[in-house]
Parts: C-alpha cells; sequence; structure tokens
C-alpha cells in the first residue's frame, strides 16, 4: 500500500469514528444564516467606510464663497474681483463662478418664478478646489483674505454642513463593524454549544477511546474536523446567498442615481475581506471546537 | 518475577460517601493470572478502575510498571493505558463501527500505520471464532460474539495486563469456559491478567491462578498475601 493510499485509509478509518451526520443536524445551517448577516453587515460597514472616506477626501477639499450683496451689479463686481483674488491665492487649485442663470435654476422648484425674475437678491456663489492638506489652514487663509475685500463674502467649507452626513455613516460603519464581532461570538458560542452536544451524545465512544490510550488532542481532532466542515458548509452557504443581496443592493443603489447614495460602493478590498469571513468563520468554529473538546476531555482522568 | 502493580494503603471515595475501597495493599507479579472477587458491591469494579487508570484513588500510593501513577502528570496517563487492556462488563464497544473497526481501535490510536492493521485484526478475528463476521455492527452480535469482539480488542496492541471485569457474566457456562482458555492462551504468552469475577467455579478451572477477595472495600487478607485456591466456605486460608 503506498503512503498516501495509507494514509487515506487511516483517515477514513479515522472519520468512522464519529458518526457521519453532516447537514442533518441543525448547526450548519445556524452558521449559514449567521454567515449570511455577518457578511451583510460586514459589507455595509465596508461600504459606508469607503463613503465615509470619500466624502471626507471630497468634502475636506471644497470650499464655496458666498457673496451676499443686495445690489446685482455691485455683488457682480465684488464676485468678479474675489475670483481673481482666489486665483493668486495659495492653497487654492481652482476657481469656478457658478452660472447665476443654473443657480436660479435650481432654486426654482421651492422659489417658484422670483428665482429668475431678479428681484430676489440671490447670493452670488463661487467654488472652490483647495490643493491637497491641511483644508482648515487654508480656509482660515481665504476669510482672512477675502474679508479684505469686503466684509459680505463669506467663506463655507463643505465639510461643515456635510460633516454630520459623514459622521453619521462613519457611526453606522462602526455599528456594522460591532455587529460583526458580535455574530462572531455568537458564532463561536454556537460552536461550543453544537461541541458540547456532540461531545455528551458520543460520551461513550469517548470514554472508550480515552482509556485505550487516545489522547486529548486526538480526540478533539475528530469533533474539530467535523465541526470543521459543518461551519465551512454553512459559512459557503450563507456566502453566497449574502454576496447575491449585496450585488442586487449595489445595483438598486447605483439605479438611484444619487451621487451620495452611489457614494456607498464596496471596492475590491472589500470583497477579498469578505471572501476572507467564511473561511474565518470555519477556523474559529474548528478552534471552538477544539478548546471546547479539550476543556471536557480535561476534566476526565 | 516483576511487580508489575503495587497497590500500597489505597483508598477511594466517591463524594462524600464513606470510602469504597479502604486500606488495599496487594502486589501483582508479572505474567500472573489473578481473580478478583467478593460479593456484589464489595469494590471490584472501583478497584478496576484505579487499575486501569479511569480513576484515582484518595489516598495511597499505585505503582503500574514501576512508576507512581497517582502522581503521574494527567498528558503522561495515555502511555500508561496503551500497556492496559481491558474487556469492560458491558463490553463498551462502538456501537457504529464493525467488529473489525471495533477490535483494531487500539493499533489506531497507538499510531500503527493503516497498512500493518489488517493481519492483525483478521488474525484477532480468526482467533475469536469471528473471521467471518468482521464487518457485522455490535447490534447484530449476539452477547457471547460481542463479548469475544470486546475481549480482542483489549488484547490486539498485546497488553502487558489485561484487565476483565466479570467477562463471563453474560455468557452461558461453556462460552464462560472458552473465554478462560482465551485467557490462559495469552497468560502464557506472558500477558499479567486480572479477573474480576464472583464465579468459584471459573476460578477453579485455572491452574496456578492467585485469587484476591474483597469484602465492603477491603482486601478480606489485610496482609495483602495472595492465595491459591479459594478459602474453602467457613475454612482457613
Amino acid at each position: 500500500m503506498s503512503g498516501r493510499t495509507d494514509r487515506r485509509a487511516a483517515a477514513a478509518a479515522r472519520h468512522r469514528l464519529l458518526p457521519e451526520g453532516r447537514v442533518a443536524g441543525p448547526m450548519p445551517w445556524i452558521i449559514a444564516i449567521m454567515m449570511f448577516l455577518t457578511v451583510l453587515a460586514a459589507a455595509a460597514g465596508l461600504g459606508l467606510g469607503a463613503a465615509v472616506r470619500s466624502m471626507s477626501a471630497d468634502l475636506a477639499g471644497r470650499a464655496t464663497v458666498q457673496i451676499v450683496e443686495a445690489d446685482a451689479e455691485a455683488r457682480e463686481r465684488l464676485g468678479a474681483r474675489a475670483v481673481q483674488a482666489l486665483r493668486g491665492a495659495a492653497g487654492v487649485a481652482s476657481v469656478k463662478a457658478v452660472d447665476p442663470a443654473a443657480l436660479s435654476d435650481q432654486l426654482r422648484p421651492w422659489l417658484g418664478e422670483d428665482a429668475t425674475s431678479g428681484d430676489l437678491p440671490i447670493p452670488a456663489l463661487i467654488d472652490v478646489t483647495l490643493t491637497a492638506g491641511e483644508a482648515d489652514a487654508k480656509v482660515r487663509h481665504l476669510r482672512r483674505l477675502l474679508s479684505g475685500l469686503s466684509p459680505k463674502i463669506r467663506v463655507e467649507p463643505h465639510a461643515a454642513f456635510l460633516l454630520p452626513l459623514a459622521g453619521l455613516l462613519s457611526a453606522l460603519g462602526w455599528l456594522a463593524v460591532g455587529i460583526v464581532l458580535l455574530m462572531a461570538l455568537a458564532t463561536g458560542a454556537v460552536v461550543v454549544l453544537a461541541a458540547r452536544g456532540a461531545h455528551d451524545s458520543h460520551r461513550g465512544t469517548i470514554e472508550v477511546l480515552h482509556l485505550m490510550g487516545a489522547t486529548d488532542v486526538q480526540i478533539a481532532r475528530l469533533f474539530q474536523r467535523r465541526i470543521a466542515l459543518d461551519a465551512m458548509l454553512g459559512s459557503l452557504l450563507g456566502f453566497v446567498v449574502a454576496a447575491c443581496v449585496i450585488l442586487l443592493l449595489g445595483a438598486r443603489l447605483i439605479a438611484t442615481g444619487s451621487e451620495l447614495l452611489g457614494a456607498v460602493h464596496l471596492p475590491w478590498s472589500g470583497w477579498v475581506v469578505l471572501v476572507v469571513l467564511p473561511v474565518g468563520g470555519a477556523l474559529l468554529a474548528m478552534l471552538a471546537a477544539r478548546w471546547t473538546v479539550l476543556r471536557s476531555l480535561g476534566r476526565l482522568l | 518475577m516483576t511487580a508489575i502493580v503495587q497497590f500500597e494503603n489505597v483508598g477511594l471515595r466517591y463524594g462524600l460517601d464513606s470510602e469504597t475501597l479502604s486500606d488495599v495493599s496487594f502486589t501483582l507479579h508479572g505474567g500472573g493470572f489473578y481473580f478478583l472477587t467478593g460479593a456484589s458491591g464489595a469494590g471490584k469494579t472501583s478497584l478496576l478502575k484505579l487499575l486501569y487508570l479511569a480513576q484515582r484513588p484518595n489516598r495511597g500510593v499505585i505503582r503500574l510498571f514501576g512508576e507512581d501513577v497517582v502522581t503521574l502528570p494527567r498528558k503522561r496517563l495515555p502511555g500508561f493505558r496503551r500497556r492496559i487492556g481491558v474487556v469492560f462488563q458491558d463490553f463498551r464497544l462502538v456501537p457504529h463501527l464493525s467488529a473489525y473497526d471495533n477490535i483494531a481501535l487500539p493499533l489506531r490510536v497507538a499510531g500503527m500505520e493503516e497498512s500493518e492493521v489488517d493481519a492483525p485484526v483478521s488474525e484477532m478475528l480468526n482467533w475469536v471464532g469471528l473471521g467471518d463476521r468482521g464487518q457485522a455492527r455490535p447490534a447484530t452480535l449476539s452477547g457471547g460474539e460481542q463479548q469475544r469482539v470486546a475481549i480482542a480488542r483489549a488484547v490486539i496492541a498485546r497488553p502487558e495486563i489485561l484487565v476483565a471485569d466479570e467477562p463471563t457474566g453474560n455468557v452461558d457456562s461453556d462460552m464462560a469456559s472458552r473465554l478462560l482458555t482465551l485467557f490462559e492462551a495469552l497468560n502464557r504468552l506472558g500477558t499479567t491478567i486480572v479477573v474480576a469475577t464472583h464465579d468459584l467455579p471459573l476460578m477453579g478451572q485455572v491452574t496456578g491462578a492467585q485469587m484476591m477477595r474483597l469484602d465492603k472495600g477491603r482486601l478480606a487478607d489485610p496482609t495483602g498475601a495472595l492465595r491459591y485456591p479459594p478459602r474453602p466456605a467457613g475454612g482457613g486460608g
């Protein structure tokens, strides 16, 4: 008999020591449900994290300059001077005056035709993109620069008004991380209970092996293999279903056309993390089973 | 002969009950054949459990193969257990394994290569007269056949000590005699045999066997001197 055949035969003999019953028990299905929820939570966490990072990078580097001048001509003159001043300012990457007609169009749904009549003093807006690096100092510098032109010029960093939303997304992301950790704990607990149950139901076989001189590790290996296989099967099932749901939701998010919702996307690195989850789940299950069985065996002489 | 088992003032208590075994002292020599007898509840099974390392005593010293197993670290016990074969009173065959796999268990536990397992297991099956029943599950075997599988399993790894707890309790007198013949054959190969039984006629069948009698957890002869033949009822030893 060749070495490989011998090893296979030995493995088959070892596997026969515990009666086969895979998938018949509830554990693979429980693990599948938990892995499904874990992958969804992890995907939410990773997606929101990516959105927050993208939003933060976007917001930190942008500001809007408002010229709050009631007189239209003065407003236009002040706007031109502000644009000129900004173009020469340090820390400014680009400057773009917002077209008053486009602004009026955007306001029309709220202000009606008055928005375009010219009777309403609508501030002139200038979009400013800052160079990379510390944004707060640059914004302070621009405020000082433009306040010298007129006190009617205001500089609003985008981070100031979108920061609460980024904070909410960030909190949701951390909540998702917390859920993943809780699910990992719950998975471990389920496996511990399953291992205890398996240990109890095979107590007779274990005692016989123990009295024949089987070591704790030899006996624990039987259980950890069985439970790892169950967990692998359940994890894989949960992962596949969750991946389908994520792809479906991703398509729906893109279909909304919303820039904000579109920011919530799962990068490739996120998919790698998700793929690692079922493997980690099976590994966690195997270690939990080993620990449980070794602990139970430790109570025997 | 070498002392293979030594008990010195061994006491065993379960929980807060009174001692099941008290001040038990004796020595068994390698290659000997020993009967352990006594009424039900006298402590025979408890003494055997100490012997095959299923239990540790509350007091006293037990030396197996020259080492004190009472203080031996737990991780070293498997090595000692592999040198002891046990025939349990209730056989304790693994129900989902075939007779063949049950008998092969000690060899696999000891890490024997799978290619080397078949020959001794087949030989042992033939030796106990079950050559054609190797693939049968325990539930499909008769009581006597199960007993023979249990004995084959206990001896296949050539243990230095064979411990049998009431091995003839579930079989007829003919089968009991055949089992005893098996034990004698093993004994001739050098295995020390310890058989717990209350079957006095059975003990008379083994020439040269010695007897220990337990009475309410104490050896009837507190000096530990073993006797053969058994003490006649009401007579001196």
